[in-house]
């Protein structure tokens, strides 16, 4: 009883300072609040820059993290102003969705091959002991394949343990894009997806969970986001790309595989870049959101925001701050591309951008 | 007398909306998993296929209801020991004493405990130590699992029993003393008797909430979705499953997740009216 007071009394004053903090922002001045969800994946940089974006006077956007599909999901109930995923729509799903909707790219990322070997902090992987490993065929760190590709390689007899995402990922969907690109026997076996019916290894939460895991398990080797590995400054392997190149994974090697030429709707998937510079298992991000932004109880000042926000993201302030979180800037053709669409996006049929 | 109809009328209330709750939640599972059993039917069940990928979807809940089974029974069977030993030490051999106290708060503070914390700590503490033993490559798996669920349900088990070995009558202890009974035998063929009904319910309520535990597990089993094939084998359970794969989740998908955690509540359930027979068996 006496606990069941304290409790309570606990609540009513988290409530009440609650309250207290809601109505002094408010009192500051109208602010247009955004709220938009999706990817984890660039995650780090979206917060970093709406909080920019945010204190220079821009609006407020809540972003949640709740994963490309959760984010697909939520601009298909139309409660997000605009929602960010890995995975471009596939025409299936634009059918689905009840208006007409733009992809925006944002930034590339790149996903890594992680791995936690002692003693050893440069490794070469091609696309054969990638399926190798990944697909748990090849068992054992010393294997012949491997020390063939790592000519001069010192490594423990030790067994490898694969970590991959437990859940469903724009990360995975990257990463398996990849392999079913170079991999015909990846490609009838797992195939591409946000989630696959992994035959070895162990499943680990969000790439946080991944790098953690890869962090704290000698022997093991995964796939994250760039971002992850790098900031826990976990070794990442070189990967060969289709030029047969050893690429380490850096920021410039990313922007190289989005050099070729884009479709008008900007739904590519740079994997397996053709470019010989370019690290092959990189991608777009993207913003997604409806052409016409007049529906349900959308008001004209949270859709000039909307647009504005994207516009601004796409710049070259924004793109700064991607570099700064490891994230590689949009090369000149894409951000060109993402401008014309921008201006295509209209409120009651008039154009957003003047 | 208007106040008597006023305490009625809120009690009413109260226990409908408990009932309506239940029923909602019910029909939103049945709902929302038929797609799933209309796709598969039994087989969703039988099977333990789970195949997310695009063109060849297979879902199949056997691999979870194999992981949930076995750490939860792994988790009561390591429970026991621990939980009922220290009911006895609080609740009667040492009771209304100085250590006694303070172990009974020691227990009601792992209970407090938030479940990822439980995870963290079997993530960098329990797991190297398995590791280190040479048991399990990777300390990730059934076992581990298992232990960390055994730790998280003891404080359940044990204050439940602890409060039940309490109730039991001073005059029937006494009793027995006075016909020259030693402390042992009065444990054994007093107390333990009388409270035997009390302290099976309380494993049941701890092998109910092991059933469910979610965060924890899903840390340390290693998210394979595959029957585990030995005790250091990684395995996933029902509703790590579901914590895991709900995010990004549509369509057939969905709904077999949504199907999981029926099977999840209906095995709850099973397990909840198993522990009512028992009790009045015994009692």
């Amino acid at each position: 009883m006496k606990n069941s007071i304290i409790i309570l009394t606990v609540i009513v004053a988290l409530a009440a300072a609650s309250c207290g903090g809601g109505g002094s922002t408010a009192g500051k001045q109208k602010q247009v609040t955004l709220s938009a969800a999706g990817a984890t994946f660039p995650q780090p940089f979206y917060n970093l820059a709406f909080k920019r974006y945010n204190e220079a006077g821009g609006p407020l956007i809540n972003y949640g993290g709740i994963g490309s599909g959760g984010g697909i999901k939520s601009l298909r109930d139309q409660i997000v102003d605009f929602a960010a995923t890995d995975a471009y729509l596939s025409d299936a799903e634009l059918a689905e969705m009840p208006g007409e909707v733009v992809h925006i790219p944002t930034c590339i990322g790149a996903v890594v091959i992680a791995y936690n070997l002692p003693g050893v902090t440069d490794l070469k992987l091609t696309p054969e002991l990638l399926e190798g490993i990944f697909l748990g065929n090849i068992k054992m760190w010393n294997d012949p394949k491997i020390l063939a590709v790592n000519p001069g390689l010192v490594v423990p007899d030790m067994e490898i343990t694969v970590v991959y995402r437990s859940d469903g990922s724009g990360t995975t969907y990257i990463f398996s894009d990849y392999m079913s690109k170079v991999s015909p026997v990846w490609s009838a076996q797992l195939g591409t997806g946000k989630a696959l019916n992994w035959p070895a290894g162990i499943g680990a939460k969000g790439n946080p969970g991944v790098a953690g895991t890869i962090s704290q398990s000698e022997g093991s080797i995964g796939y994250i986001g760039f971002e992850y590995a790098f900031s826990q400054k976990i070794p990442m392997a070189k990967v060969m790309n289709s030029a047969g190149f050893y690429i380490e994974p850096t920021l410039d090697s990313f922007t190289a595989a989005a050099a070729a030429e884009m479709p008008a709707d900007t739904r590519v998937m740079i994997t397996n870049s053709p470019n010989p510079a370019a690290y092959p298992i990189s991608s777009f991000t993207w913003i997604i959101m409806y052409r016409e932004l007049a529906y349900g109880k959308h008001s004209p000042e949270a859709a000039e925001a909307a647009v504005n926000t994207v516009k601004w993201l796409t710049g070259e302030e924004a793109q700064a701050i991607a570099t700064s979180v490891h994230y590689a800037a949009l090369p000149q053709n894409a951000s060109l591309q993402a401008a014309a669409l921008l201006k295509g996006i209209t409120y009651e049929g008039a154009p957003v951008l003047k | 007398m208007s106040g008597d109809r006023i305490t009625k009328a809120l009690l009413f209330i109260s226990s409908l909306t408990i009932l309506l709750l239940s029923a909602g939640i019910v029909i939103s599972l049945f709902g929302g998993s038929i797609p799933a059993f209309r796709e598969f039917g039994l087989r969703f069940i039988t099977s333990s296929a789970w195949n997310p990928t695009a063109g060849s979807e297979e879902y199949g809940a056997m691999a979870f209801i194999a992981g949930t089974v076995i750490t939860s029974i792994l988790a009561l069977i390591i429970c026991i020991p621990m939980a009922f030993t220290t009911s006895l030490f609080i609740a009667e051999y040492y009771r209304d004493t100085r250590i006694s106290g303070i172990l009974r708060s020691l227990v009601d503070l792992l209970a407090g405990i938030p479940s990822i914390v439980y995870g963290f700590w079997g993530f960098y503490a329990l797991r190297p130590l398995l590791v280190s033993t040479g048991l399990s490559d990777q300390g990730f798996g059934v076992f581990t699992a298992s232990l960390v669920l055994a730790i998280m349900i003891v404080p359940y088990a044990t204050s439940l029993s602890a409060e039940i070995i309490s109730m039991v009558p001073a005059e029937l202890k006494e009793a027995a003393y006075s016909l020259g009974a030693t402390r042992r035998e009065v444990i054994f063929s007093v107390v333990i008797p009388s409270a035997r009904s009390g302290i099976i319910a309380s494993f049941i309520l701890a092998l109910g909430r092991a059933l469910g535990e979610t965060m924890a597990v899903t840390m340390l089993i290693g998210n394979a979705n595959v029957i585990p094939k030995g005790l250091f084998a990684p395995g996933n359970t029902m509703a790590s499953v579901i914590a895991n794969q709900f995010g990004e989740a549509s369509g057939l998908k969905m709904s077999a997740l949504i199907a999981v955690g029926l099977l999840l509540f209906l095995i709850t359930a099973l397990v909840n009216y198993l522990g009512k027979l028992i009790i009045k068996r015994f009692a």
